[in-house]
This record gives structure tokens, C-alpha cells and sequence, in this order.
């Protein structure tokens, strides 16, 4: 029976090493490497073939889910990647750590595209624009089916309505959940203040009962596959679910969100830093920044991408385009080693509540 | 009667493991990405699935990673059994105790400890780290299956062998090794079964841009499924069993041989 | 014996191995011990193994506990019969049917897990059997039940071959014998047939036991990150919250579980390697 087994393992291996075989084919690039770590459909793979194309650099391109898990990769070795997309407050906490380091313009010349107000905005992270380039910015909000809500949906509160038990989706990041919470209470998204964020761990605590699952990016799918109610969600995300279920609808609650920029940065361990600096310069490049609105539909800062978009419902579009002027926002800061400690042992206790 | 029950419950379970199989399979000919309803009978997943690089990449690390740790603990393991013949028994279960490790161990724990230790190395982490890492979860499983072979060896066949004048060598290749074969090769089988279904020691061990199937998959499931998935488990599960049938259905001389 | 090598020959040729021993098993988990008792400056503490005892951990714990424990269990009912039947069966094609039992193995583990995230979802596969067929539907998708459906299903064969092993190993004359000096059926398996597969039942709770206590994956995709297993507990601290040393330390707290269990296996099981 050993034998026997033995040859069938053998051939198994043989055959879908030949299966595979001819599927692949080398591509490495003449021009050497580059390790881009970016947040899960956050691209068009268009673009990284296009890049690879007219660069002939071979582009290893691997997606976080979390600003936490990102984070986490590169303090173990900062070299793993070259390039990466954090959001604002990481960003910030990155710099701190000296975990990244300080971008040459000079080699980035498309990065006049990028809009001054959004390096106006990134200043709070940013003070000096030295570290971080725009990629992408929006806002959290809901996401909620026309058909399977009957309320009017503008307030974090529906989130703890017993109605819609076990069809809410939260997110499952630290800070994004408590977000929700803290605001819902009228505290602000970056409080320090320990009773102010118990109080956000005993809300959750109680939504958790009607929350049918802590998810990212599966959001997306899920409220296209009518899985849930209520869910969570980027406003990037808005266009392409309307786009895939007309019934889906986001909305910003009216106590107000969270406003996020997620920007490129080279990481401090970088083996590839001229091959970094032509990807950045190569997302901003106007033609670039437009294929991949249209494919990931969040906002994006490129002022020439912008005057580009040919779907007008889409150009004037308040959710691709917010007036951030007429919400009441906030962006994450990094609150610091004690901060980030305290968030992960009250959400731990979230997680494992009953 | 009594066989009547046997056989349901032998059916039964065999529903169980393999309904759910049978239904992942249904759906990679489904048109429709909804899993609710059934858009219309298609091959395209499959015609995706072949041109997406990233699964056969990763299909190439899992298989080659898998070949070469159980190549590699095959041989050190047995090496290690017929060595250890001469050891002390104190030595010898010494060995065999910090050799249990691993196997008794829970994965994610191997898996951790190997982090630090790569970390604290500063190797970067990728096909090599990973390699390494099977080979020691695999070793265990080599030697553990040739051991008892070891116990029963003759070595009166060996002896007489030397006293007819035979190299030690090539005393030990004619007498002692056809005893071990059946124990390595079940050895080497576990080494190769145990290193393809690896997911948490190598999601630990692995470094950026290098995935293998059990990796790709967990990554692919928090994005949401996509039905290509559907379409590699029908191909590696028919694979196999297709595979398993020939064998068994093949002329029953084989089986006499045995 | 003595013939074959002598000491010195014999040592210098597993001095290999041993080296490898002690660089990827004995070191690495030296230094699981040393983060998981220094905290961040580097001197000693044991806050991060006492941890443990803070409501969410403990909790973690022992649900992870209780879960593994019911699929064990589950496991164990399942497979026993089976092992029985399978190894009454003294035919050809035996062989085969054991084969087909642990046939899944050879598919990867997350897709055996997978498929029933297919299954189970609120608008999966069996709902829409089920809404077909005008019946209520089932919402376990989420829930422990799902977690420990997903453990049965992917360690039932480490359950089955050990099991499976034991028996069909057990001298047929021993049985015969009782039976001839007037046991009965009963009174057979209780006192011949289940001792005898002992080993082999020790070894299939250990091989399902540990993997399904310490396990992530499964939690994470049938539970929706709602149920946290301790798995799930380390592993983020790896992965997410970047605290080494309070993984580390919660990782000690289970080789303890896991150091008790290889003790128990011991005892019961001298001879070492049922497979």
C-alpha cells in the first residue's frame, strides 16, 4: 500500500509540475527589482504591467490589509519592501520610527500633478511634504442596501439598531472601530482619554451580538452578494458596489467621519530607492492616476487625472469628490506607543467578548 | 443487517468528506461569481486561473518547497536513525525526545519560534527560510517511521556478510537498507504530505512577494473568494484522485505482487 | 550490535542532525522563552505569561479549549466506528477505503476550510438548497458551531489513521481466544479490542487536540473574527499589534498545555511513533 501511495504522490507532483509549467512564463526585469507593499484592490494590475513594460523593472507587489499589519511587516525588516502606501497617521508613526525615509523630488517630477490642498492636508503627518506622496483620499462611511433597510440611514446609530441584527459588517481594524464608536459618543477619533474609550469598548462590546462579522475588504463583496445590511466601508468603495448592486448606497453619518490620505512612501531599508522614486513618479503621472480611478474608484488627488474623467455623473460625483467643507472630518494622528497600546488592549477585548 | 449499517455509515461519512468537495467543483463551472445561483455552465475560471501568474508561481514554491525538504529530511533523518544504532541509549532517547519536539509541538508555536530565530539571524525571510523550516518539521516524521525498522533489523545477516568479506558499505546496502526502505518511504511520504498542507509555519517563515498555495489562498479569502479558487481545488483534487483510482484500478497482478 | 559502529563513528555521524536540533528547534524555542520573560528594555519579567489571566485572554483560552475539546470528541465518535468497520473488513479493497478517507489530507487545508465558508454563508450554497426546498434556513456561519464543524472536518483523518492502525493491527487470535474461553461481544471489545487500540486512540486525540486548540485559520474563516481563539491571539500580536514579547509569553502558556499533553502520550504510549 506504501508503494503504491508513494507513486501516486510522485506522480501528482510531476503532473502539476507540468500543468504549471507551461503556464508561467519569466518575466524578470532587465532593470532590476521592486517591492511594492500596498493596500489589498487598491490598483489597477494594468498599471503594474504597464509599469514594468516602459520601466523593465520587475515589480513584486504584495497587499496589506491593515495600516497595523503593514506596520508590523516592516518593523521586522524595513528592507522587505521599497515602496509602500500607509495612511496618514501611520505615516506619521513610520517617520517617528524612522522607519522611512525622506523623498527626492527632483527624481518625482509628475508630482505637480498632485493637487496642493492635499499636501496642505498632509502636513498634519508631514510637516515639511518630505516623506509622503498622495496616492488616494476619502472618507469612511456606510454602505447600505435600499432594499433591506428601511430607515433612514444617517447616523452611526443605526449600526447598534436590533433590527438589523446580524446584518452589520464592521471593520475589522482597530482604529476605524473605534472611530465609529468614539464619534457615535460626540468624543473625538483621536481621544487619549481612558474612560472616554472604555466607554467606546462597552459599545462595541454590546454591538458585537448584532455584527455578523469583522471584515476589510470582503465588505465589498459581501454587500455586493447581499450578505448584509449595513456595512463599514471606504468612500473609494462607493462607486464600483453602486456600479455592481444599484440597491447599495453610502453615506457619511452626520455626527461626522474620519478623512484619510493614503500616500507613498520609500521605506528607510530601501534596496531599490531609484526604482521606488520611478513608481511613485509613475502613479502620478496623469494618465496613470486616471486608469486607476477607474478601476478603484477612490478619490484620487491627481489634479490632471481629475479634469480627465469622462463620466461627468462620476467628475462631480460628492462621493468620488467630497465637499469636505460641509462634513464635519477629522484625519487619524498617531497617538504614540501608549496610545496605540491602550487601542489594541481595549479592541482585544472587543475581539473576545462573547 | 449488521453489514447493511456498516455500510451506510461508511457511506455517510464518505458524504460528509466528500460532499463538500463535490460542491466546490459544481461551482467552478458556474458562470455566475454568485454562489446563490447558477449563472449558465462555463470554463473560464479555469482559462483564468491558467493565465494568472501569481497561482502558478505559488503552485511552483509549494511544490518545489515540498520536493526538496522531503529530499532533504529523508536523507538526514535516515542517516541520523542508522547513526544513532551506536549511540547510548540515554544519548539516543535524548535525541529522540528533542526530535518529538516539533510534532508534538502546535504549529503556530514552531512557526514563531523560527521567526525569532531568522529575525535574530537577520535572514531575510523567503524560499530559503521556508525551506529550512520544513525540513525541520519534516525530519521528525522520517525518523519516527524508520526507527521501529531499525529495531527489527537483522544484524546476523549483516555480520556474516562482513565475514565474507563484504565492505561495510556495501554490506549495509545488500542487508540492512531493503529492511529500512518500507520505513523511509512511509517517511518520506508523510515529510510530503505534511509540507503541502504546511499554512501556519510557513505563513510565519515566508518573506514579502513570495507566496505558496496555502499562503495565496489565506490571502485570497480575506479579499473575498474568487471562483478561480474553486477551479484549482477541482483541479488538484481530481488530480489526485484520478491518480489514486489508476493505481488501484490498474491490473490486479499489481496487487498480487504485495 | 556493537559490531556496527562504535561510538566515536557513530557520534560524528549524527552530529549533523544534532546541530540541526539544536540551531532550528532547541534555540528558536529558547528564544520564544526569552521574549515571552523580558519585556521591551530586556529584563525580566513575567508579566507577559501572567497576562493570560486577564479576562480577554482567558476567555480566548478557554474557549479554545472547550471548542478543541467537543471536535475531539466529535472526532473520536466518528472515527472509532469507522476504524472498527474498516479494519473488520479484511479485503482487498480496504486499503483503498482507508486511502479515501484520508484522501482530503492531500488538498490543502485551507481549501478544505474554505469550501465550507462556501457552504455555510447566509446566501451559500446549502441556504440556497435549503430556501429551494421551502425549508428554514441555517445560520451557523460565524458561530462556534461553524469553527467546530471546520476542525471535525479537516482533523478527522489524523483521527481515522492512528485509530485505523491500532486495530487492524490487534492479532485476530486474541480475539478468538476470548471469545473461545466465553467472552461475549461486549465484554470482547471492552476488555481485548479497546485497550489493545489505546495507542492509537492516544495518538488521534493528540493529533486533533493540539492542532485544533492552537489553530487561526479555521476561527478566522468560518467565525468572521468574531470568536478569538488564543490562536488568533498570538498571532496577532505578531502580525497586527507588533508586541513579540506578549506573544511570546502567551506562547509559553500553551507549550505548558502541550508539554501536559506530550506527558500524558508518554505514559500511555512507550513504544513511541504509531504510525
Amino acid at each position: 500500500m506504501k508503494k503504491r501511495l508513494l507513486s501516486v504522490v510522485l506522480a501528482v507532483a510531476m503532473t502539476a509540475g507540468l500543468l504549471i509549467g507551461c503556464g508561467s512564463s519569466s518575466s524578470a526585469g532587465s532593470n532590476g527589482k521592486l517591492y511594492v507593499y500596498n493596500w489589498g484592490e487598491y490598483i489597477d494590475e494594468d498599471v503594474i504591467r504597464q509599469f514594468e513594460e516602459e520601466t523593465g523593472i520587475k515589480v513584486i507587489y504584495d497587499m496589506f490589509e491593515t495600516n497595523e499589519i503593514m506596520y508590523a511587516k516592516l518593523a521586522q525588516d524595513t528592507s522587505a519592501y521599497d515602496v509602500v502606501c500607509p495612511s496618514d497617521y501611520m505615516i506619521q508613526k513610520l517617520r517617528e520610527n524612522d522607519m522611512i525615509q525622506p523623498l527626492n523630488f527632483d527624481n518625482i517630477p509628475n508630482v505637480k500633478n498632485i493637487g496642493q490642498q492635499y499636501f496642505e492636508t498632509s502636513k498634519s503627518f508631514d510637516p515639511e511634504n518630505k516623506y509622503s506622496i498622495p496616492y488616494c483620499w476619502g472618507t469612511v462611511g456606510i454602505l447600505y442596501n435600499k432594499t433591506m433597510v428601511d430607515d433612514v440611514v444617517d447616523s452611526w446609530n443605526i449600526l447598534w439598531d436590533e433590527k438589523y441584527s446580524g446584518q452589520i459588517l464592521m471593520q475589522d481594524s482597530v482604529r476605524d472601530a473605534y472611530m465609529v464608536a468614539l464619534i457615535k459618543n460626540g468624543y473625538s477619533q483621536n481621544t487619549k482619554n481612558a474612560s472616554e474609550i472604555e466607554k467606546a469598548t462597552a459599545d462595541l462590546i454590546a454591538q458585537k451580538p448584532l455584527v455578523q462579522a469583522y471584515v476589510i475588504d470582503q465588505v465589498r463583496d459581501k454587500m455586493i452578494g447581499e450578505e448584509a445590511a449595513l456595512g463599514v466601508i471606504y468612500s473609494g468603495e462607493a462607486i464600483y458596489t453602486a456600479r455592481e448592486n444599484p440597491d447599495l448606497e453610502y453615506v457619511v453619518p452626520k455626527e461626522g467621519t474620519n478623512v484619510w490620505i493614503d500616500s507613498w512612501v520609500i521605506t528607510k531599508g530601501s534596496k531599490n530607492v531609484e526604482n521606488a522614486e520611478k513608481w511613485i513618479d509613475f502613479m502620478c503621472r496623469g494618465d496613470i492616476a486616471l486608469k486607476n480611478f477607474e478601476y478603484i474608484t477612490y478619490s484620487t488627488p491627481n489634479t490632471e487625472a481629475q479634469k480627465n474623467i469622462e463620466d461627468e455623473d462620476i467628475k462631480n460625483s460628492k462621493v468620488a469628490f467630497p465637499d469636505l467643507s460641509t462634513m464635519k472630518v477629522e484625519a487619524y494622528q498617531y497617538l504614540g506607543e501608549d496610545g496605540d497600546k491602550l487601542y489594541a488592549d481595549e479592541w482585544m477585548k472587543v475581539k473576545s467578548a462573547n | 443487517m449488521k453489514k447493511f449499517f456498516e455500510r451506510l455509515y461508511l457511506g455517510i461519512l464518505l458524504v460528509f468528506m466528500y460532499a463538500p468537495i463535490v460542491t466546490l467543483i459544481v461551482l467552478s463551472f458556474n458562470s455566475s461569481k454568485s454562489r446563490a445561483r447558477w449563472g449558465g455552465f462555463t470554463f473560464k475560471w479555469y482559462l483564468q486561473l491558467f493565465s494568472d501568474e501569481a497561482v502558478a508561481s505559488a503552485m511552483i514554491n509549494t511544490l518545489s518547497i515540498a520536493v526538496l525538504a522531503t529530499i532533504i529530511s529523508t536523507i538526514i533523518g535516515t542517516f541520523t536513525c542508522i547513526a544513532m544504532i551506536g549511540l547510548s541509549p540515554k544519548l539516543r532517547s535524548l535525541i529522540m525526545g528533542v526530535t518529538n519536539i516539533p510534532m508534538i509541538n502546535a504549529d503556530i508555536v514552531t512557526g514563531i519560534s523560527l521567526m525569532l530565530l531568522f529575525r535574530f539571524l537577520h535572514i531575510s525571510t523567503g524560499f530559503n527560510t521556508i525551506l529550512l523550516a520544513h525540513i525541520t518539521f519534516n525530519i521528525p516524521f522520517v525518523m519516527l517511521s524508520v526507527i521501529p525498522r531499525i529495531k527489527n533489523m537483522n544484524f546476523y545477516v549483516y555480520e556474516a556478510a562482513l565475514d565474507l568479506g563484504a565492505t561495510p558499505v556495501y554490506a549495509f546496502v545488500k542487508t540492512l537498507l531493503p529492511d529500512l526502505v518500507p520505513g523511509i518511504v512511509s517517511g518520506a511520504l508523510m515529510a510530503f504530505t505534511m509540507s503541502l498542507d504546511d499554512f501556519i509555519i510557513t505563513y510565519f517563515t515566508k518573506g514579502s512577494g513570495f507566496e505558496t498555495l496555502s499562503t495565496l489562498i489565506y490571502n485570497e479569502v480575506k479579499r473575498g473568494i474568487q471562483p478561480e479558487i474553486y477551479a484549482l481545488s477541482a483541479i488538484i483534487f481530481v488530480v489526485v484522485l484520478v491518480l489514486l483510482m489508476v493505481v488501484y484500478r490498474s491490473p490486479s497482478s499489481k496487487s498480487k505482487e504485495k | 550490535m556493537k559490531l556496527f559502529k562504535d561510538k566515536k563513528t557513530s557520534g560524528l555521524m549524527s552530529s549533523p542532525y544534532i546541530a540541526w536540533a539544536v540551531i532550528f528547534i532547541l534555540v528558536p524555542l529558547g528564544m520564544v522563552l526569552y521574549y515571552g520573560l523580558t519585556d521591551n528594555a530586556g529584563s525580566f519579567t513575567f508579566q507577559n505569561v501572567a497576562r493570560i489571566a486577564e479576562p480577554g485572554y482567558m476567555k480566548a483560552l478557554l474557549r479554545s479549549i472547550e471548542l478543541s475539546l467537543i471536535s475531539t470528541l466529535i472526532c473520536f465518535i466518528l472515527a472509532y466506528p469507522l476504524g472498527l468497520i474498516l479494519s473488520s473488513m479484511k479485503l482487498q479493497r480496504d486499503t483503498f477505503l482507508v486511502t479515501l478517507f484520508i484522501l482530503p489530507m492531500w488538498m490543502n487545508f485551507l481549501l478544505r476550510t474554505l469550501t465550507w465558508m462556501t457552504l455555510l454563508e447566509g446566501k451559500g450554497v446549502i441556504n440556497t438548497v435549503l430556501t429551494f426546498l421551502h425549508l428554514p434556513t441555517i445560520n451557523i456561519i460565524n458561530t462556534p458551531g461553524a469553527i467546530i464543524l471546520g476542525m471535525v472536518y479537516n482533523f478527522l483523518p489524523f483521527m481515522i489513521l492512528p485509530i485505523y492502525n491500532a486495530l487492524s493491527r490487534i492479532d485476530e487470535n486474541v480475539i478468538n481466544a476470548a471469545r473461545d474461553l466465553g467472552a461475549g461481544q461486549l465484554q470482547t471489545f471492552l476488555r481485548i479490542i479497546l485497550p489493545l487500540s489505546l495507542p492509537g486512540i492516544i495518538s488521534g486525540i493528540t493529533m486533533v487536540f493540539i492542532p485544533a486548540l492552537t489553530t487561526f485559520a479555521i476561527s478566522t474563516m468560518l467565525g468572521g473574527s468574531k470568536i478569538l481563539l488564543i490562536g488568533n491571539i498570538i498571532e496577532q500580536q505578531f502580525t497586527q499589534v507588533y508586541d513579540w514579547h506578549l506573544g511570546s509569553g502567551l506562547s509559553i502558556v500553551l507549550m505548558i498545555f502541550i508539554l501536559i499533553n506530550m506527558i500524558i502520550e508518554n505514559l500511555a504510549d512507550k513504544e513511541g511513533g504509531t504510525f
